[in-house]
Parts: C-alpha cells; sequence; structure tokens
C-alpha cells in the first residue's frame, strides 16, 4: 500500500520535472542489475547494483523498500516469577525491508521537510498504529524497538549506503540482501537533489521470490494444505510402516 | 550440510537435526516413550518457530507410533475396544487443542502456554518418577504389594466406579464407565497438541492408575490411540495453522529410527531402575531448562510477534 502510495508521490513529481526540463531527455535514469533475486535451497544473501545517469551535477539519494504489512510488537513484563507478553502493539503497513544509501551525508544536501515527506531515513518512516491513538510516550518506544529488531535481522540498516558518482553524471550504489530477506515486489527510490529540493525522482521495481523445490512445498502447503496434511500423514506411516518391517527382521 | 526447510523458513545442518533425531529416538528406544516432549523443546533450542515444532513433532510421533504398535499387535498387547474409546475422546481433545492453539499464537501467548505446559507435567512426572526409583521407596513396595499399579479388584472401589456408561474391556478384564477413558484421551488429546508430544507419558501413568489397566496392553493401547490423535493434530495443524514441515519431519524420522535401534539394545543390558531413574533425571533437566528461560530476565523485553488474525 505504501509502495503505491509513494509511487503516486514520486509519479507527480517526475511529471513536474519533466515538464520543466526538455521531455526527450530526462533529468534522472535508473535501473538495477537484477529484476529478479531466486531464493533457493542454497540462498546465503544476494548483492544488487543499482545504476543510472543524470542530467548534470546533484545529489542522489536513494531508498529500498520491502513489501510491507502488519507488525505486531510485544512487550514482555514480569508477572509473578516469569515474564509474560503482557503488552503489544500493531504497527500497520511497515516495510518488511528498509535501507537507505546517499552520495553525500543528507543533511549536507537535502531539507528536513523533504526528508520526512519522502520518508527517507528511519527517522522519517511513517508508522500508523492499528485502532485508536494511543499515548505517543507509547507508540514511541514500541516504534523504537520494532526498528531495533529490525536492525537486528539485518533487515533495516540504519547506517547510510554509499552511492558513486562519476563526473557528475553516472552513479552507482550496491545494495545488499541478506538470507533472511522477505519475499515480494520490493520498491527502489531513486532522488534527485539539486539546490535543496527534488529535481527529478524514479522508481524501480524488482522481485524477490523463492524459487525450487523449497518454494513449491511452502506454495503447496498453504495453497493446498488439507491435501498437504494427508500426505504428511500418508508419509508418515509409510515411514513408520517400513521402519516396523526393518526392526522386526533384526 | 545445509538444507533449507521449506515451512519453518530457515536453513539447518541437516546432520544436526539427524543427530537430534538419533540421541532422541537412543532414548525412546531405551525407555519405550515416544521421545516428543525432548525433541519439541530441542528444536525450540535450535532456532525452528515453536508453533512448526509442535506441529511437525506430532507428524514424526504418527511414524514412530506406527512402527512401535506393531510388535505390540503381534503379542496381542493392544486393546482395540479401550483404544477406540480413547482416540474418540483423544480426538475431540486435539481439535480444541488445535483450535487454542491458534488463538494463543494470535494472543502472542503460544510460547509461554507450551513451555508453562512443559514445566508443569514434566516437572510433576520426572519428579513422580525420581521418588519411585528412589532404593527406599522401592524396598517398601516389595514389603507392600497391595501398592503396586496391578493391584485392582473388589477391595479397590472408588468413585470412579460409580460413573456411568459400564463398558466391558475383554482384553484388558475390566468393567468400567466408559467416560474415565474417554476423559483421559480428552485431556491428553488438548495437552497434545498444545505441546507436540503424543502424550504417552502421562497416557502411560493415567492408564495404570486411573483406569487400572494391566501393565501389559498398556503401552501397546496407548501407542495405538498416539498414532490417531497425532494424526488428527497433523491434520489440523496443517490446515489451520500451517505450521507441518515434512522435509524436517522426514530428517528426524531417519535419525529417530537408527537410534531406536541402539537405544533398544543398550536398554537390554541395563537394570530397569537404572532407567528409570535416568529418564526421571532427563525429564526434570528438560523442565528445570525450560523453567529457567521463563524466570530469567530475557535480553531484549520487546519482540515481534504474528499477525493478530482476523
Amino acid at each position: 500500500m505504501t509502495g503505491f502510495r509513494s509511487f503516486a508521490i514520486v509519479a507527480a513529481i517526475v511529471s513536474i520535472g519533466g515538464g520543466s526540463a526538455r521531455a526527450q531527455e530526462p533529468a534522472l535514469v535508473a535501473d538495477v542489475s537484477e529484476h529478479l533475486v531466486a531464493i533457493t535451497s542454497g540462498f546465503t544473501g544476494k548483492e544488487v547494483l543499482l545504476f543510472g545517469s543524470t542530467d548534470g551535477p546533484g545529489d542522489i539519494a536513494v531508498v529500498v523498500k520491502g513489501p510491507t504489512g502488519d507488525e505486531t510488537v510485544r512487550k514482555k513484563t514480569r508477572f509473578g516469577p516469569i515474564w509474560i507478553n503482557s503488552d503489544s502493539v500493531t504497527f500497520r503497513d511497515v516495510p518488511s525491508f528498509y535501507r537507505i544509501a546517499s552520495s553525500r551525508p543528507l543533511e549536507e544536501f537535502a531539507p528536513e521537510a523533504l526528508l520526512s515527506r519522502f520518508q527517507i531515513g528511519e527517522e522519517y518512516l511513517r508508522l500508523e498504529t492499528e485502532g485508536e491513538n494511543p499515548e505517543p510516550a507509547r507508540v514511541s518506544e514500541f516504534r523504537d524497538a520494532l526498528i531495533r529488531i529490525k536492525t537486528k535481522d539485518r533487515l533495516y540498516d540504519e547506517s547510510l549506503g554509499a552511492v558513486n558518482m562519476m563526473s557528475n553524471r553516472l552513479f552507482r550504489t550496491s545494495l545488499f540482501f541478506p538470507a533472511n530477506v522477505p519475499t515480494g515486489t520490493y520498491f527502489v527510490e531513486v532522488y534527485l537533489f539539486r539546490n535543496g529540493s527534488v529535481a527529478s525522482a524514479e522508481i524501480v521495481p524488482f522481485n524477490i521470490s523463492k524459487i525450487g523445490f523449497g518454494a513449491d512445498v511452502y506454495d503447496f502447503a498453504h495453497r493446498f494444505s488439507w491435501i498437504y496434511g494427508l500426505l504428511a500423514i500418508a508419509l508418515a506411516v509409510g515411514a513408520g510402516w517400513v521402519a516396523g518391517a526393518l526392526f522386526k527382521r533384526s | 550440510m545445509q538444507i533449507y526447510l521449506p515451512i519453518a523458513e530457515m536453513s539447518v545442518n541437516a546432520f544436526l537435526i539427524l543427530g537430534m533425531g538419533g540421541a532422541v529416538g537412543l532414548l525412546s528406544g531405551m525407555f519405550g516413550v515416544g521421545g516428543g516432549f525432548l525433541m519439541t523443546p530441542l528444536l525450540i533450542f535450535v532456532g525452528v518457530p515453536p508453533a512448526v515444532a509442535v506441529g511437525t513433532e506430532a507428524n514424526q510421533i504418527v511414524a514412530s507410533s506406527v512402527s512401535g504398535v506393531f510388535a505390540h499387535m503381534r503379542r496381542g498387547n493392544v486393546d482395540l475396544k479401550m483404544g477406540a474409546v480413547l482416540t474418540v475422546g483423544g480426538f475431540l481433545g486435539s481439535g480444541i487443542g488445535v483450535w487454542v492453539f491458534s488463538i494463543l499464537r494470535g494472543l502472542g501467548q503460544i510460547e509461554l502456554a507450551i513451555s508453562l505446559s512443559y514445566v508443569i507435567f514434566l516437572g510433576i512426572i520426572g519428579a513422580l518418577m525420581l521418588w519411585e526409583s528412589l532404593p527406599g521407596v522401592i524396598s517398601r513396595r516389595k514389603n507392600a504389594p497391595s501398592l503396586s499399579p496391578n493391584a485392582r479388584g473388589a477391595g479397590r472401589h472408588t468413585w470412579i466406579h460409580g460413573l456411568p456408561f459400564k463398558m466391558r474391556f475383554t482384553r484388558s478384564r475390566l468393567y468400567i464407565s466408559a467416560v474415565v477413558p474417554f476423559g483421559i484421551g480428552f485431556v491428553v488429546g488438548v495437552l497434545a497438541a498444545i505441546m507436540g508430544v503424543g502424550g504417552g507419558f502421562i497416557m502411560v501413568p493415567a492408564m495404570i492408575y486411573l483406569i487400572g489397566m494391566p501393565t501389559q496392553v498398556v503401552i501397546g493401547t496407548s501407542l495405538f490411540q498416539i498414532i490417531f490423535v497425532t494424526a488428527n493434530t497433523t491434520f489440523l495443524q496443517a490446515t489451520i495453522n500451517q505450521t507441518v514441515d515434512v522435509i524436517l519431519a522426514i530428517l528426524l524420522l531417519i535419525g529417530a529410527v537408527i537410534g531406536a535401534q541402539i537405544g533398544a539394545r543398550i536398554a537390554s543390558r541395563m537394570k530397569s531402575v537404572q532407567l528409570r531413574s535416568l529418564l526421571a533425571l532427563i525429564v526434570l533437566g528438560v523442565a528445570l531448562r525450560l523453567a529457567f528461560d521463563l524466570v530469567a530476565t530475557p535480553g531484549d523485553l520487546f519482540r515481534l510477534g504474528a499477525e493478530v488474525p482476523e
């Protein structure tokens, strides 16, 4: 959902930018080296190259967002002698993966208002809570925990990745996706900043999906769960039968 | 050799899982228990999500119970009628257990429920077994044979014998109310679904002490019942929670079959008292380990939970 929403905003900017520049030469072009990252049984992570060109000097900021979903953060408290999950906050449309990269430190070229508007940086991520609005202090505690856990799982990264610029025209950066990366459609948002405003922007979508035997098993277990259940039982009964027969012989 | 588990969504070392299956199989061969109560916590320790550990373990127990029940069938040590009554109760119990499981999972309390059930039941049973294997208790037993589990008959008439729906169980030489085995089957079914165990370690004492069945038909009948209840649990976990990982189940199974063979051979060279006290110590050890995790201050008070179901 968020992906589409920001897509709409970026699309609006692109059309504004396109109006002022010459239509046949876009201010910003970007693409990734792979549009489909396959997670196979031996997947240990993958590096994807993002590259592109601009029509002149400027700064590049890159935001990578994974598929969004609801996330529930639970907090344990002591209840008598044991620790139990007692409080929880559910955040809506949380990107499962979030990472940023830029050609220079963000504050050197981008005003805070724009960073906030385009959600560039973890502190600007708009994470809305489910249901009625609880007190802000509690939400920010849970929000910090969400980002901390995601960072520990290497799905979020506070540190800014480096975008290399070449002769003010070409740029490139490498995006790393760890082994536990969630599957789905990813959006790489590329922003060209010039004189403290966004001169142009582009979104490059690509897919990360499971491929091979494991993916087929997972898919089958979810789509035909009752057949899967029956097969699992049949397999167990068969295996037990064989083992019983072997046991009898020895 | 790393292998990807499609349902658990993680990579594990295949030899680690085979080894765990082998070790638990060894114990189950030695002590004649299913081993689910050891395997499920072990799987959780190596990082398998608790929900997947429980669902998958139910699947593996189907296989180990099928392989075990044949030997007992051949010797006529399965009371099919008693097994059928226990199974009806067990079906109902495991159905409710899986439903409760899915609610607790949504509330974020499933890990607590699994750990607490383990600590309580393993603690009680381990302590009882250890008490029974103490030298003093054994010698007192010998002097007072009327306390032995097989003592039944006219002198032992309790409230249990006053219940309605009496049935005759020829194999077990019993004429008792069907409510008792039905109730036991039900309770064990609920626990089996929540804890990912066959429930033999609860069922066997219950059959001996509460129903008063002869010891020789207890193991076979309990295995017979466990097949159906764990098969039902497997099916329900697969359809409601999608938490049965067949790849993991197959790996565990291979290890368990080999381990059980070796275990049975070791057991034949050990005294039964030694076996019992050893098993009691293992059971208590698992209970204490899980209790420690519940009481110890967690490293991070926050964690991401499963989404709350609609």
